[in-house]
């Protein structure tokens, strides 16, 4: 049997079910095929963190243009997304950090992004359980935070509206030349094929180098009004930024239950599931480092999760160029959440020829193959 | 041994035989233990600690199930029901 | 908090109950260093759950007087929430943490009751019919209160007799089993003396309750507290006042700690071999997570587990013959206690199914997984990890729970940092 679309989407992630609202809201006949359910993957696990980063000038560009959606989308979230514009702030422990906090208030403040510089007090003052003798902070009041399976969820339901076809339970097997194969024998055409499928990725476009990041996260039980902002160590960006080893982070969010989700790692190479005992003390001593107070508190529970990298730290958003069929939108590893929104945009904007309203290059799958190529001789 | 152990519950004071368990104390006090998650009143389900539905404070730490803490002198318990 | 002090077994027990004490009794006769572990303060588990004003029976005393005997070490409130690596058990109290080293382990963690929702269950004074006497046994007066004893299992016949003697009105006792399996059940007793015995002692304790068979718990009714229940027998309903319910669907074992050891399970019990050793080697499992059985089979479980834990398999094998004999009657429990299909329709679709983070039964029919139906609804999110909603969702939509993660049981943080010590300090043997 055959079924013919528009546009398949494999992978029913928060990723792949903003780009299916987004492409059938603009009137293509739109199919979305997961192995599992709906935000089963990396958006199950990942926080939920509605943030601006400035890695560089185009995560900053991306992430900034999301969040102004997400922020646009707010008022017709349905509760159980939980979308709370908490803000983010971002903890200076010393000056060196107090340093980066103004780097970082000067380049948000240039473009546009409403913050707030704080210091020992006024930390201490908006998060009282934060250690004393902190530096400081900046608050980027804009940010927000959101139950990320109930968001993608939302997404696809819209999708759906709009007559998007959700095949859910259904494994692929290969994709391309404008088919999608299913385990199950059955085959879908479409005119385009957006390959959405996270951390699988790779496995289902060959040349394609998606790397597995190892993340774990703690919950608490219910704390009411213990924190109320996203909380973030600014030695996070150093840890965020080595590839090469394991890393943990203060990184606390509030949930509207009055839970407590307790981060970060990052790891590469940990291919398994399971719960790594050493690298979740570590993340959780760092916790208690920052907020003593977490130290009692009852962790209900721990699980971890994979986010899908890329090797400059862009996502992949864009036409593939070995198969004029093929189109990827995934490679978000921790920003996913927050980025979907912008990602269906620009997705959307280059399938159906509308002008993206933010430069695209610097996420098109192309320059995966242009670095290759140009690093091929020093490898030689 | 003592023949009675004498504790707060919301302030209130109670007395209750030795061997009373925090849960027991509370259903004496007339209070339930907690208001669940959309505000209804709860009190213990299982009686053996596994369903968490009996959860106090006990002595400014929150979540204790009461019905595994057994009562000590000058004990202070506060539910959030 | 007082830091954690490693402690080293050559066998350690969780589940101090009787299969765990009879295992630990018989691996400690030997001269070897054990030790049991319980989130209860007392041994004894629920059955023997000793009361503040009575004395425990006499197997249950003899059993606690040799664990003294053998100087096992009981580490009493205390409980089990993490193996972060073979042979090291991570155990938490309101005020302490330990690292348990062992060489074997036996796992003797019991069984819970199931509580299935429906209409009213959430109200204060619903309560698991073990739960109730439980609370009896810590001091809860119940002297004139009017209670209604309703579900499935032999265990709501031993409780209505226990309240009973301590002054409680038993309003009706609510059996959802017909009388003929009732009887077929009561029949395949016939070769075991010591259980007609414990029968006709129970119905003489119980003379004079209405006891009502093919018959349950339709709705709970009350504004901030239980007032009355309604009772039903599919064609017929009776509304009832009465201070309590004390209301359990027979048992369900506790599998989380097995399955996080990578316990082989089937048909939601622990698999063992003759000798109750799992899968995994040098874990050992006994009473019932292995099959609802009863104490009897517990014992003797746990006997053979001790035993083999201990290498003592010829002392072991002795007493497969006795374990086989109250595997039958395991097995015809499991028959005549099987729940009704009815009773799968008593939630409306407004009843509370997900009792900590209050999920309805209407939310969760869309889904078709326990899986996707925690991700989008928080069903089994809640601090008790899905040990009410799971096995209720497992009656009521076919649900099959997913595996377990640490912790397999609520801890502090700092309890779950306690794994950076594990490898600075060495275990000491306590002798």
């Amino acid at each position: 049997m055959n079924v013919t679309y528009d546009i398949i989407i494999v992978g029913a992630g928060i990723v792949g079910a903003a780009c299916a609202d987004e492409l059938s809201r603009r009137g293509m006949a739109v199919a979305i095929v997961d192995r599992e359910w709906i935000g089963g993957g990396a958006t199950a696990a990942g926080m939920g963190h509605i943030v601006v980063m400035d890695d560089s000038e185009a995560q900053f560009a991306l992430m900034r243009y999301s969040q102004q959606l997400w922020h646009k989308l707010r008022l017709e979230l349905p509760d159980d997304v939980e979308y709370e514009q908490t803000g983010t702030i971002w903890v200076a422990a010393d000056e060196e950090e107090m340093a980066e906090v103004r780097r970082k208030r000067n380049y948000y403040g240039q473009r546009g992004v409403p913050v707030e510089e704080l210091d020992a007090q006024g930390l201490k003052h908006l998060e009282p359980h934060l250690r004393d003798a902190l530096a400081g902070g900046l608050r980027v009041p804009d940010d927000a935070v959101l139950y990320p399976p109930c968001g993608a969820r939302f997404l696809m339901e819209r999708a759906q509206q709009s007559g998007a076809k959700l095949h859910l339970g259904r494994s692929v097997t290969q994709i391309g030349d404008g088919c999608v194969r299913l385990t199950d024998g059955l085959e879908m055409q479409a005119q385009y094929i957006v390959n959405a499928a996270g951390t699988s990725a790779g496995d289902l476009t060959s040349g394609l180098e998606i790397r597995k990041r190892k993340g774990h996260l703690v919950i608490t039980d219910r704390y009411a009004r213990f924190l109320r902002h996203q909380l973030l160590e600014l030695g996070y960006l150093k840890s965020a930024h080595s590839v090469t080893t394991d890393s943990v982070a203060f990184n606390v969010q509030p949930r509207r239950t009055g839970q407590i989700l307790i981060g970060s790692s990052r790891q590469y190479g940990a291919e398994h599931k399971e719960v790594d005992h050493e690298i979740l003390a570590r993340m959780l001593r760092r916790a208690e480092e920052y907020m003593p107070g977490l130290r009692a508190m009852s962790a209900i529970r721990c699980w971890t999760g994979f986010r899908a990298a890329t090797r400059d730290k862009l996502p992949l958003i864009g036409p593939w160029p070995d198969d004029p069929s093929l189109w990827l939108a995934t490679g978000h590893e921790g920003l996913g959440i927050t980025a979907s929104l912008g990602t269906a945009r620009i997705l959307a904007d280059q399938i159906t020829g509308a002008a993206p309203e933010i430069p695209i290059e610097p996420y098109l799958p192309s320059r995966m193959m242009l670095s290759q190529t140009l690093k091929e001789p020093a490898n030689a | 041994m003592r023949n009675e152990i004498a504790l707060k519950v919301n302030g209130t004071h109670i007395v209750v035989p030795p061997g009373a368990t925090v849960a027991v104390a509370v259903a004496l006090a007339g209070q339930v233990c907690r208001k669940s998650a959309s505000g209804a009143p709860r009190g213990p389900l299982c009686g053996m600690g596994i369903c968490f539905e009996c959860r106090v404070a006990i002595n400014g730490q929150p979540h204790c199930r009461s019905c595994q803490a057994f009562c000590e002198e000058g004990m202070d318990v506060r539910t959030n029901g | 908090m007082a830091s954690s002090t490693p402690d080293g077994f050559d066998v350690l027990v969780v589940g101090a109950g009787p299969a765990g004490m009879a295992a630990a009794v018989r691996a400690a006769e030997c001269g070897i260093c054990v030790g049991i572990v319980d989130d209860n303060a007392a041994v004894g588990g629920q059955i023997w759950r000793k009361s503040a004003e009575e004395d425990v029976t006499e197997d249950a005393k003899s059993w606690a007087d040799c664990l003294k005997a053998r100087q096992v070490t009981v580490l009493g409130g205390m409980h089990v929430f993490d193996q972060p690596e073979p042979g090291i058990l991570l155990a938490e109290s309101s005020d302490n943490r330990s690292v348990l080293h062992y060489e074997k382990l036996v796992l003797a963690t019991g069984a819970r009751e199931r509580f299935l929702p429906f209409p009213g269950w959430t109200l204060p004074n619903v309560i698991g019919a073990g739960g109730l006497q439980a609370m009896v046994k810590c001091r809860l007066p119940i002297r004139g209160k009017r209670v209604v004893v309703a579900g499935t299992g032999p265990l709501l016949l031993a409780v209505a007799a226990y309240l009973k003697a301590h002054g409680a009105e038993i309003l009706k006792i609510c059996e959802q089993a017909s009388w003929l399996t009732l009887l077929r059940f009561a029949t395949s007793l016939l070769t075991q003396p010591a259980k007609i015995w414990q029968g006709i002692q129970l119905s003489q304790q119980l003379g004079g309750i209405p006891f009502l068979t093919s018959s349950w718990v339709a709705a709970a009714h009350g504004d901030k507290m239980l007032e009355a229940v309604t009772i039903t027998s599919g064609s017929e309903t009776e509304t009832i006042d009465c201070d309590y319910l004390a209301c359990g669907f027979h048992l369900v074992p506790n599998i989380e700690l097995p399955i996080l050891l990578g316990c082989e399970i089937s048909d939601g019990f622990v698999q063992v071999n003759d000798l109750q050793e799992t899968n995994v080697s040098g874990v050992f499992c006994a009473g019932e997570p292995t099959g609802i059985g009863g104490v009897e089979l517990a014992l003797v479980e746990g006997q053979i587990a001790g035993l083999a834990a201990a290498s003592r398999i010829a002392e072991a094998r002795h007493l497969f013959g006795k374990r086989e004999g109250f595997r039958r009657f395991a097995r015809s429990l499991q028959r005549a206690f099987r729940l009704r299909p009815e009773l799968r329709m008593l939630a409306g679709p407004e009843t509370i199914v997900c009792r900590c983070e209050d999920v309805m039964y209407a939310q969760l029919c869309p889904y078709t997984s326990w899986r996707s139906a925690k991700l989008q609804t928080r069903c089994g999110m809640g601090p008790c990890q899905g040990r009410v909603c799971g096995a209720a969702t497992e009656f009521l939509f076919n649900w099959s729970l997913d595996s377990a993660r640490p912790p397999v049981f609520p801890a502090r943080v700092e309890s779950l940092v306690a794994v950076r010590d594990i490898k600075q300090q060495d275990p000491q043997k306590i002798s």
